[in-house]
């Protein structure tokens, strides 16, 4: 695990990186967007040529092109055009491009760019984003790297999705989760972490103890999960930078289900005690725990709202599980989920207009939103068996896990439902948890 | 035709051994993939083992008990069972146990680990009441984590939602 983390350490200083507005670079008034809030998003047809080498490596400026291309046309709303289709060959960064060029292919966006490996090593990646219909200039940056170009190609993607949707993007993130291996009766799991589509995993525990459920801290590169180490199951907090692993506080029971608050200084979890389960939150600065739950019914999967003032979570307490707010310091519960079937693990969305959950009912497994008030309650996907959504920063896209039967595999969905994707993993993979964006 | 009746007799042995071992094998498929530090029963002294060993318990007593879907109430069936570990238990006080709360896969992890741990408590309890000094048990709950039986039917649910009673303390996790 040292190894890793120092590995992973390496990799964040190496990437060194700068972000430069170009001087000659005079944003324009964008005649080209998407209204990603109507019913029905017709994708945004855009055109991203490979990046110019300017005698480097061909292939790294083709590969930058490929993964923003991938970025956006994931996300559902970019429909990247095809390169074949294209008329004009780029073969100059700094000229205008003939924009009557890709008009006739339909292109309303046009990314340009180049990469240039400067005297002292670096790579200096530079893009232009163009508005084809109203032939201005965009947005134009540039960034510099030792060698992590994949962070570079994620930012460009954020930027473009940012600057033609109005939202933030959600490319330059990772997701930790727990990789499956070895026969269903004694799964071998482990976490690990990879960038947001699917590039580059490697574990961040050694498979030794059973790992679970981790989350991600909205604030610092530290995730907290739940163990079986040598004694009870308990929650832990782990530092991905460091590798440094402490334990979430000493109690007589197992802990489980934690999630950070969005100002990433408490923790909240369920502590069982003579088979009880409730909600307690603890304060890692002072240690101070607070019990927010006594109801003698299983209390758990706790999720802070992002202004941290309230806590949605699941509860049996009426019988089977529902979805309940309360204050954030406890007390004052009142259901929400009032749909057939069951709900659990809800998760409050960073916007704050949804929560997203697992449902039960006639033995198929769906995931979906609702209001935080419990109204406009929509599926999003359904069967079995899907559980565990988690939600991009920008609260636009979910991903989730689910198992065929074979081993669980992730997957994202967005929030109209229209558009999921799986996500490549190396083995089995569930309990996805989503990074804040790393920038 | 000496050398084939040996080999017959071995033969036989080798039968009845492997008709021990499946029995264990059986008895280990209905049961825990966590127990594997007392597997191997019907290796020596028959299907039972001696008295008062982790095979005798497991097979004549019965180290586990099941329930119904998302229930933690003992059935009449298990409070029998229990009985008889109570009593098993009684008589070899050597034992420290660990009572393992287990739940199949429909539900979610979380639930999960607190319904296995409400299992585990359930049986713990009734032990205690039966004379099983608390001292002596430890639970724990794995939740959907750890099923002895994979198939996406009602055989193998009911299989995964039990309560296991492992002798001599935690699995080795």
């Amino acid at each position: 695990m040292n190894l890793l983390s120092a590995r992973l350490l390496r990799a964040i200083a190496l990437l060194g990186l700068a972000v430069l507005a170009s001087a000659h670079v005079a944003p324009a008034r964008a005649q080209v967007s998407i209204d990603i809030n109507q019913g029905n998003v017709q994708p945004l047809p855009i055109a991203i040529p490979d990046f110019l080498a300017n005698g480097g490596d061909p292939q790294l400026a083709r590969d930058m092109a490929g993964v923003i291309t991938a970025d956006l046309q994931r996300s559902g709303l970019f429909a990247p055009i095809d390169q074949r289709a294209f008329i004009e060959k780029i073969s100059n960064f700094d000229a205008t491009p003939r924009f009557g060029d890709w008009r006739i292919i339909n292109a309303q966006a046009l990314v340009t760019g180049q990469m240039v490996r400067q005297g002292d090593g670096r790579i200096r990646t530079e893009f232009r984003l163009w508005d084809v219909l109203g032939g201005s200039q965009l947005e134009g940056q540039q960034f510099f790297t030792d060698k992590n170009w994949r962070r570079v190609a994620h930012l460009i993607a954020d930027m473009i999705y940012e600057k033609l949707t109005g939202e933030k993007g959600y490319f330059d993130t990772r997701i930790v989760y727990v990789d499956e291996s070895g026969p269903k009766t004694n799964r071998v799991k482990r976490l690990a972490i990879m960038d947001q589509d699917g590039y580059g995993s490697r574990f961040i525990t050694s498979g030794n103890e059973l790992v679970l459920t981790p989350r991600f801290s909205p604030t610092s590169q530290e995730i907290t999960y739940m163990s079986f180490g040598n004694s009870d199951p308990r929650v832990y907090l782990l530092n991905i930078e460091t590798g440094q692993r402490e334990a979430v506080g000493n109690f007589p029971g197992m802990t489980f289900a934690p999630r950070f608050s969005p100002d990433g200084q408490k923790v909240a979890m369920s502590m069982e005690q003579n088979g009880n389960s409730s909600i307690y939150v603890m304060d890692l600065r002072s240690r101070a725990t607070t019990k927010l739950t006594d109801s003698g019914a299983i209390d758990t999967s706790p999720s802070f709202s992002p202004d941290g003032s309230k806590i949605v979570f699941e509860s049996d307490r009426g019988g089977n599980q529902q979805m309940y707010v309360m204050s954030a310091s406890g007390g004052g519960a009142q259901r929400i989920s009032f749909g057939e079937g069951r709900y659990s693990t809800p998760v409050w969305s960073p916007r704050g207009d949804l929560i997203a959950f697992t449902k039960q009912s006639g033995g198929k497994f769906a995931i979906g939103v609702m209001r935080p008030d419990g109204t406009g309650e929509r599926i999003l996907t359904e069967g079995f068996h899907n559980e565990g959504p988690t939600w991009a920063p920008n609260g636009r896209v979910l991903m989730f896990f689910r198992d065929l039967g074979g081993g669980p595999r992730i997957y994202s969905i967005d929030i109209t439902g229209r558009n999921e994707q799986k996500v490549p993993t190396p083995g089995f993979a569930s309990d996805p948890a989503w990074s804040p964006l790393l920038n | 035709m000496t050398r084939t009746m040996r080999i017959g007799k071995a033969g036989k042995i080798a039968a009845a051994l492997c008709a021990v071992m499946l029995l264990g094998a059986c008895a280990k498929k209905t049961g825990d993939g966590l127990d594997g530090a007392n597997g191997g029963y019907g290796a020596n002294g028959g299907r039972g083992g001696p008295p008062g060993s982790t095979q005798d318990f497991v097979v004549n007593v019965g180290d586990r008990v099941f329930f119904e879907t998302d229930s933690t109430e003992l059935t009449s069936t298990a409070r029998s069972i229990l009985d008889k570990q109570a009593s098993w238990l009684s008589r070899y006080p050597r034992y420290a146990i660990t009572v393992e709360g287990h739940a199949d896969e429909r539900g979610t992890r979380e639930y999960n680990f607190a319904l296995g741990a409400r299992r585990s408590q359930v049986t713990r309890d009734y032990l205690a009441a039966r004379g099983v000094g608390g001292g002596r048990i430890k639970t724990i709950s794995y939740g959907k984590e750890r099923p002895v039986a994979v198939c996406d039917d009602i055989s193998c649910w009911s299989q995964n939602r039990r309560a296991v009673t492992v002798l001599g303390g935690a699995a080795g996790y």
